[in-house]
């Protein structure tokens, strides 16, 4: 093997891996606060709600788990326009997330919910409290907390998965990796490089998520 | 020479030393109970003896061979001693027969026709024969331990250790299998057993060790045992009963 | 132009499926040997064998599959070898697979009772012996499931290959789209093959799941 390995291209290239990596955490962020309250309201819906509802939403979370990500990307920011949605590539990228975060995580959450003590139900309910309320204030928390590792997990899965969003030119962590190799012709070294960038930031979203469980599981906090 | 020697035994489970220096031999044919409060280190005496717990210090022989943690030498020693656990511990996904034969043919290469044959005879003499082709989630408590036992005796081995072997059953359950033990004890098989019965330990046992805070705190014939504690903690131990 | 007929599109799109179902049978069988040599050394007894599966595993689930895809694309040819979009993308899926199914068997197998490893070193069997004969019969039963349902993320995980060029659906799908212009049309049939290939499989995983379950309260 006589290939030099260089990265001195780093420094000429430090502001396009900067910018990647900023919008790798936008896009995290955005697609994990509002996939997981999707996901609640989803899980709600299939383990609480009305009957009528519950086919549309198993539907959905069937289509999107048995689907690839790539595929939802392309229908969504390719498909779509013929409806007349057009999106730019970063709101095609934050709905993809959403969506598939959504359906992800709803079924995890359902889980949870359906792991609820019966007595928990008919305490809110003597309590005088609606079903909704009784879900609202005794049971989601607890629901959360219970799956709170796999759902953290999720999220993780989907930040790693949101690499392929540089096919739709949304400008994140992997597309400033594919541009610098397209400029230096330093592909093994690029990939390398924004691969640990990835693992780097797979840690750190998984001690973050577990300081937020932390933050609004209270007994957690206590221990 | 005795058939188990355990000469000043020590174990810790990180800080917590657990047994404090255990001497205790045991001649071929014998039957000791072993008693005492739970925590006091009997069970853990019991899993050195089959190398599933390794020991700080001193040394374990049986029959000559020493206890090292090493396939081999662990392998070798527990040819020659069998454990019955408390929890039975068949294995789930083979019938009665199979968890007789199963160590016979891939621990000692028995052909499997002189398997079977064991494993029958091994079932006769807890008599279970019948019930050769059952999976253990179908037998009761008590069956399943006696398979455990067969499943043991199959291997030949010159000692068994017992640890609170009757005390996963339920009540009307534990005369049938300490039925089998009584017996094994009458053939001159050497035992070992943890165990809270106290009036079986009087009936059948040679000696009777009584054990606290990791110690061999006192220890003779059940007659004197039983009938004249030396010390306060066992006679409080006793009092309970 | 040349009109294109769903019949057409539809055509394009089964004959290129052939690639996805081939690349994942490959990825599966062989990520299931690699995971299964990762499953022995994880539990090994030896510390820097289970050390090296725990990196290793940690790697390639806190690494994009795309990016694996890049650099054994890439990777391979710095050995001067000029590598062809399947090898890159058989060996990148089924190392990653083999992490995952690594990572999923060896909670299979923790999940049986210490009992049963316990009862069978009494026995005097050896390490080996317990695991061939008492511990992975049993492990298996529990494993099915899950494995099942891991199938189906590499069959999506092969959707990831057409970005490093290997013809399979979704590369048919963008080359079909570009020759007709229908997107929506076209990805929505991709997503229904994938729906297709993908969806008995989750069904049978979580019927398996449902069976083991009850099987389980009846102990």
């Amino acid at each position: 093997m006589n290939y030099q390995f260089e990265f001195g291209w780093l420094f000429e290239y430090y502001p396009q891996i900067a910018k990647g990596i900023a919008i790798t955490i936008e896009l995290i962020a955005v697609g994990a606060v509002a996939g997981i309250l999707l996901g609640i309201v989803c899980a709600w819906v299939r383990a609480l709600g009305p009957a009528w509802l519950k086919p549309f939403v198993a539907g959905y979370v069937e289509l999107i788990r048995n689907t690839p990500f790539l595929i939802q990307l392309f229908f969504i920011f390719f498909g779509l326009p013929s409806l007349g949605l057009q999106l730019s590539e970063l709101k095609a990228a934050n709905l993809a997330m959403i969506v598939n975060l959504g359906a992800y995580s709803s079924e995890i959450i359902r889980a949870g919910i359906q792991a609820t003590p019966r007595g928990q139900f008919e305490a809110g309910a003597s309590l005088a409290m609606s079903p909704f309320e009784t879900f609202r204030h005794v049971v989601l928390v607890p629901s959360l907390e219970r799956i709170w590792p796999a759902l953290s997990s999720q999220v993780v899965i989907v930040m790693l998965g949101s690499a392929v969003v540089s096919q739709i030119a949304a400008e994140d962590l992997t597309f400033a990796a594919n541009f610098i190799q397209s400029r230096t012709f330093r592909a093994f070294e690029a990939y390398i490089v924004s691969t640990a960038v990835y693992l780097v930031l797979a840690i750190l979203l998984r001690q973050v998520l577990s300081m937020v469980g932390w933050a609004i599981f209270p007994r957690r906090a206590a221990r | 020479m005795s058939l188990i020697e355990i000469t000043d035994v020590r174990k810790s489970f990180g800080p917590n030393e657990v047994l404090k220096g255990i001497n205790l031999d045991v001649e071929p044919g014998e039957v000791i109970a072993i008693i005492g409060r739970s925590g006091s280190g009997k069970s853990t005496l019991l899993r050195c003896i089959n190398g599933l717990e390794t020991i700080s210090q001193g040394s374990i022989t049986v029959a000559g061979a020493q206890l090292i943690d090493d396939e081999v030498h662990l392998k070798a020693l527990r040819l020659k001693v069998g454990m019955i656990f408390q929890q039975f511990n068949l294995f789930p996904h083979l019938t009665v027969g199979g968890n007789v034969m199963l160590s016979q043919m891939v621990v000692r290469k028995t052909p499997k026709a002189e398997a079977e044959t064991m494993a029958h005879k091994m079932l006769e003499r807890v008599g279970l024969e019948q019930k050769f082709d059952a999976y253990p989630d179908e037998l009761s408590g008590g069956q399943q331990q006696r398979v455990a036992i067969a499943r043991a005796l199959a291997m030949q081995p010159i000692a068994l250790l017992c640890d609170e072997i009757t005390s996963a059953l339920d009540p009307e359950l534990v005369a049938e299998v300490l039925a089998v033990v009584r017996e094994l004890a009458a053939e001159g098989m050497t035992l070992l057993m943890v165990t809270h019965e106290m009036k079986f330990a009087r009936d059948v046992c040679s000696r009777v060790v009584f054990m606290h805070h990791g110690r061999v705190h006192e220890i003779g014939p059940p007659d004197e045992v039983f009938a004249n504690p030396q010390t306060p903690e066992l006679k409080q131990f006793l009092g309970m009963h | 132009m040349i009109e294109f007929t769903i019949w057409d599109i539809l055509r394009n799109l089964l004959l290129a499926s052939r690639w996805t179902i081939v690349l994942s049978l490959v990825s599966f069988a062989g990520g299931g040997v690699v995971g299964l040599a990762l499953l022995f050394l994880r539990i090994s007894r030896r510390k820097w064998t289970r050390a090296f599966a725990k990196y290793y595993i940690e790697l390639f689930q806190g690494t994009p599959l795309l990016m694996q895809l890049f650099i054994a694309f890439f990777g391979l040819g710095l050995f001067g070898i000029d590598v062809p979009a399947w090898l890159a993308a058989g060996l990148a899926l089924i190392l990653w697979t083999a992490a995952f199914l690594g990572e999923i068997w060896r909670g299979c197998v923790e999940a049986i009772a210490k009992g049963q490893w316990e009862a069978s070193a009494s026995l005097g069997m050896g390490r080996l012996q317990q695991m061939r004969y008492v511990i992975l019969p049993q492990a298996l039963r529990i494993a099915v499931p899950p494995t099942v349902g891991f199938s189906v993320q590499v069959i999506k995980g092969t959707a990831l290959t057409s970005i490093i060029g290997f013809v399979e659906l979704s590369k048919a799908g963008t080359v079909v789209t570009n020759a007709t212009f229908q997107p929506f049309t076209v990805y929505g049939l991709v997503a229904l093959i994938y729906f297709v290939l993908c969806w008995p499989l989750s069904k049978s995983s979580q019927i398996l799941e449902r069976k083991l379950n009850v099987a389980h309260r009846n102990h």
